[in-house]
């Protein structure tokens, strides 16, 4: 399926860069104000779909060769991995936890293991939605 | 030391790495990797023998939900730690031995997993003390041993022969977990130790026999008593290293194990005798019966591996009659009973670990396990005929080998128990030695065909698939290292019973450890001119005549009818279950998926609906409410217009239109309500459903009217009705909070607790991860679905995995 849009084309070659932008931004910033590993990893899985309604998928795959089941399926495995993180120090199950450090350029800064846990939603967002999308798409 | 809970997790952490080894590594036959588990293990637990042999116990407890009192607590004593070392140390022998077993061309990535899942799960069983986790590895052990079975699942018998363990032992595994369940009703507790030192004031409780009889038959399905005993020989169709390592070393020690833990909690009780007692001199008599008629070497060991276990159950029973009046000198006697099923279980698990191997090595050789097909084979395989017979020797019970000195002891605390004055043992008692002694003969029958038939009389190399000769070493070697134990036990068996035997008594009999004077016994090889003594000749010689008579009196075998056996039974019941289901199941599963939303639907109406009308939560009082704005007036409006308009599109892109008009709403209803996380999800999520749906409808047919009979077409729109009434009801119901806990405690300190000023997120990260990590996982589960659903249909009719 060949879409000969040149005006779309154009358009999504600036806008993609900025929704992966609000993507990374909106899951860096979760942990405050409004975001976080759900909608991040929806931004992103969005940012994908808008390419491959845009381009044909042949030309994204070879641009983008990632495989979207196994970011699936590492993200899930990254979710539950951290909740045996926890374990190690003695805590329960998926205990998350938090501190301030003094870091070089960003100044005091929090971090959080929860960071982590959403990394591995996001993750798994975008693989299983992109996979969903592709797999059905690609279906003819 | 190695922390007890580190090594029950080695095995799944190894597992996980296996296909990353076996890939890099292709020259290397990958068992060589997965040696080091067993055999790393096996030294770290051997460090521990001599605390325990101190009296020392080691326990470990990993928080997991404390909440609910489930913590992944181990609990390392006596006991356990001769099953730890048995998993182990019988584990590195077989996993050496399969390396030269199974060929590189097998999928041995598949074989090594499951191997180390099952070798963690059995850790995992014996050494928890919580028994909500004993329970999750209690069924791992089923799951791993099912696809060990189906290993070679091209196999019709594999696959029927797999299913049937998994049957059985898991419908055993949920009856223990109900038997847990009452336990922690009486108790409270989930940790083996408290529930014993509590558990003398619920011996009345009412719940008290029932989860006695629920875990009982766990223990009994596991380790293959009569009559659950059917799922063991047709689990033989597994390769040989797995037959001998879970069917005869570990995985069926499991019951024994269970029944062994859960002695101080219900022994000393009539019922508890009774039955671990009779069902397991049932099963001794049973085994060794039917195993003299087997023609298959695999399927006699079977019979005789099921036959052994019942002695060890038996005497485990008779051991928890010292429980019945608590301590006193008289009492300290029976527990010799507990000793001998202790010291039996480790010589069972070094002559039978064997004599499977042998058994497999001669199956690698001459390509058949058939004894009629077999014979002379001492020419040409010495080395695997001195094993055999070591082996079988031991098993029959003769010296110098550990059998006899444990099968003695049976005979003594079979002979004691009889003249016990509890339980009516003063006149049932008396079956209890003379079904021992019966038992016995038909196993030294048995043990003389398995060397007679193999490897003397007539070579027959015509009915032999290859010329036989001896195995490569390294396949000799883990028989080896049993033979020459089940020799160094016989001479030297107060090693074991002081170091292992004794402490492993203390955690059986708690109450008695704390007295002075210790538990276990001196063993002799050489007892004196005894009752038992003599029990044992009379075994001998009545035993060879039977064995030189064989021809003349098989005959009885074939008096039995065919249909009567436990196998037909199971067979029927199976086929029965399928054959009744198959309408019921054929009447609702009609393939339309509106068909399945209608059961959804009514379910839900009913379910929820009936939840507010009956508990009464349903109360609609607008009277506290903000006044409802302009703004949102249009927006709820514009909603209400989208929704009808749907049920007269004419078009899907139409229907799909307005579907995304009601969701874009709700976005700028959360935006409304000063609610940006919710609003910006939901707009995510429309936009991404919208494009789903595009590019599903774009496969669909044409969209056409429909032309459904009228009385369809009402019930739909009564089932629409309902479904939207409970929805609006339960909208507003919730406004009073009163179903459910409020959860506007997390609210307030979210910034305390989880560090962060986005509730919202603290929420899903901190306070609910457990729902988070579900749901990912869940949507991990629901996108691989719809993959495999769409790309592997096209290849489903070229591929057929039956051949058998």
């Amino acid at each position: 399926m060949k879409i000969n849009n040149v005006i779309l084309r154009a358009v999504t070659k600036i806008v993609v860069f900025i929704i992966l932008t609000l993507a990374v931004y909106l899951f860096l910033s979760g942990h405050n104000n409004p975001g976080g590993g759900f909608v991040g990893g929806l931004v992103l899985a969005s940012a994908f779909v808008l390419l491959f309604i845009v381009f044909d998928i042949e030309t994204i795959q070879k641009a983008v060769p990632f495989d979207f089941k196994k970011i699936a399926a590492l993200g899930a495995f990254i979710a539950v991995a951290t909740g045996f993180g926890s374990l190690l120090f003695g805590e329960p199950f998926l205990s998350q936890a938090f501190d301030y450090f003094d870091l070089p350029i960003f100044g005091e800064t929090e971090l959080a293991t929860v960071t982590l846990f959403e990394a591995g939603v996001a993750l798994a967002v975008v693989g299983v939605v992109v996979t969903i999308i592709l797999s059905i798409s690609e279906d003819v | 030391m190695l922390s007890v809970n580190l090594a029950i997790i080695i095995p799944f952490l190894i597992a996980i790495i296996i296909p990353f080894i076996n890939k890099k590594f292709r020259r290397i036959h990958i068992g060589w990797f997965v040696l080091l588990v067993p055999a790393g293990l096996f030294i770290a637990l051997a460090s521990y023998i001599p605390s325990i042999a101190n009296g020392q116990t080691f326990e470990n407890t990993i928080h997991w939900i404390p909440t609910f009192g489930v913590n992944f607590t181990t609990y390392l004593d006596g006991l356990s730690l001769i099953f730890g070392l048995l998993i182990t140390g019988v584990g590195a022998l077989v996993v050496h031995y399969s390396i030269y077993y199974l060929s590189s061309k097998e999928s041995l990535n598949h074989f090594y997993i499951y191997l180390l899942l099952f070798m963690g799960a059995m850790l995992g069983v014996v050494f928890s003390d919580n028994i909500m986790i004993l329970y999750v590895f209690w069924e791992l052990t089923s799951i791993s041993s099912f696809l060990l079975i189906a290993f070679w699942y091209h196999r019709k018998r594999s696959r029927e022969g797999a299913q049937k363990s998994l049957l059985i032992t898991v419908a055993g595994g949920f009856a223990m977990l109900v038997g847990f369940i009452m336990l922690y009703v009486m108790t409270g507790t989930f940790s083996v130790r408290e529930i014993i030192s509590i558990i003398p004031d619920y011996t009345d409780h009412a719940l008290f026999i029932p989860a006695m009889l629920l875990i009982l038959l766990a223990a009994f399905t596991k380790s293959a008593q009569f009559p659950f005993h059917i799922w063991l020989p047709d689990a033989m169709e597994a390769p040989t290293p797995v037959s001998a390592y879970l069917h005869s070393a570990t995985m069926v020690k499991a019951g024994i194990y269970l029944v062994a833990r859960f002695t101080p909690v219900f022994g000393g009780d009539a019922v508890w005798f009774w039955l671990v007692t009779g069902v397991g001199i049932l099963t001794l008599f049973w085994g060794a019966f039917n195993a003299v008629k087997q023609t298959d070497l695999k399927a006699l060991l079977a019979y005789s591996t099921i036959s052994q276990l019942g002695m060890i159950m038996s005497m485990f029973g008779m051991g928890s009659a010292a429980l019945h009046n608590g301590y006193s000198a008289d009492s300290v006697i029976y527990t010799q009973a507990t000793f001998a099923a202790l010291f039996h279980l480790v010589n069972h698990s070094t002559f039978k670990g064997a004599l499977f191997m042998v058994v497999g090595i001669v199956d690698h050789e001459v390509g058949t396990r058939d004894i009629r097909k077999l014979g002379g084979l001492v020419t040409l395989m010495p080395i695997t005929f001195t094993m055999a017979t070591i082996g079988s020797l031991s098993m029959a019970g003769l010296p110098p080998f550990n059998g006899f000195l444990s099968k003695e002891m049976f005979f003594t605390v079979a002979l004691n128990v009889m003249e016990l004055n509890i339980f009516s043992l003063e006149t049932w008692g008396a079956l209890i030695p003379i079904l021992g002694w019966v038992a016995s003969v038909l196993t030294f029958v048995y043990c003389l065909i398995i060397v007679f038939k193999t490897f003397l009389g007539p070579y027959q190399e015509e009915k032999l698939e290859r010329p036989a000769q001896e195995p490569p070493g390294g396949m000799l070697v883990g028989p080896g290292v049993l033979s020459l134990l089940v020799v160094g036990i016989f001479f030297f068996p107060n090693i074991l019973g002081d170091n292992l035997l004794r402490p492993a008594m203390n955690g059986i009999f708690p109450e008695f450890a704390r007295q002075e004077g210790s538990l276990g016994i001196e063993i002799y090889a050489w007892h004196g001119f005894n009752l038992e003594l003599f029990m044992t000749i009379a075994i001998v010689i009545l035993g060879t005549l039977l064995f030189v008579t064989l021809r003349r009196w098989r005959g009885i075998y074939s008096l039995f009818p065919e249909n009567w056996t436990f196998n037909t039974l199971y067979n029927f019941s199976l086929y029965q279950l399928e054959e009744k289901s198959y309408p019921v199941t054929r009447s609702y599963m009609t393939g339309f998926l509106r068909d399945y939303l209608v059961y959804i639907y009514l379910f839900f109406v009913m379910v929820v609906g009936g939840a507010i009308i009956f508990t009464g939560a349903f109360s609609f009082d607008i009277s506290d409410d903000l006044p409802i704005t302009r703004y949102e007036w249009i927006i709820a409006i514009a909603m209400m217009v989208a929704a009808i308009a749907i049920l007269f599109a004419k078009s899907r892109l139409t229907a799909i239109i307005l579907n995304g008009v009601l969701g874009y709403s709700i976005a700028l209803f959360f935006v409304l309500f000063r609610a940006p996380d919710l609003a910006l999800t939901q707009l995510v999520i429309e936009t991404v459903t919208t494009v789903l749906f595009l590019v599903c409808y774009y496969f669909l047919p044409e969209w056409k009217k429909e032309n459904s009979p009228r009385r369809s077409k009402s019930l739909n729109a009564i089932i629409a009705i309902g479904v939207g009434s409970v929805f609006t009801a339960v909208a507003l119901a919730v406004q009073n909070g009163r179903l459910f806990e409020t959860i506007s405690g997390y609210f307030e300190n979210a910034y305390e607790l989880a560090g962060g000023n986005n509730i919202v997120n603290a929420i899903l990260g901190d306070f609910r991860a457990f729902d988070t990590m579900l749901e990912v996982v869940v949507l991990l589960i629901a996108g691989i679905g719809v993959y495999t659903m769409i790309k592997l249909k096209a290849g489903k009719e070229d591929k057929n995995v039956e051949d058998q």
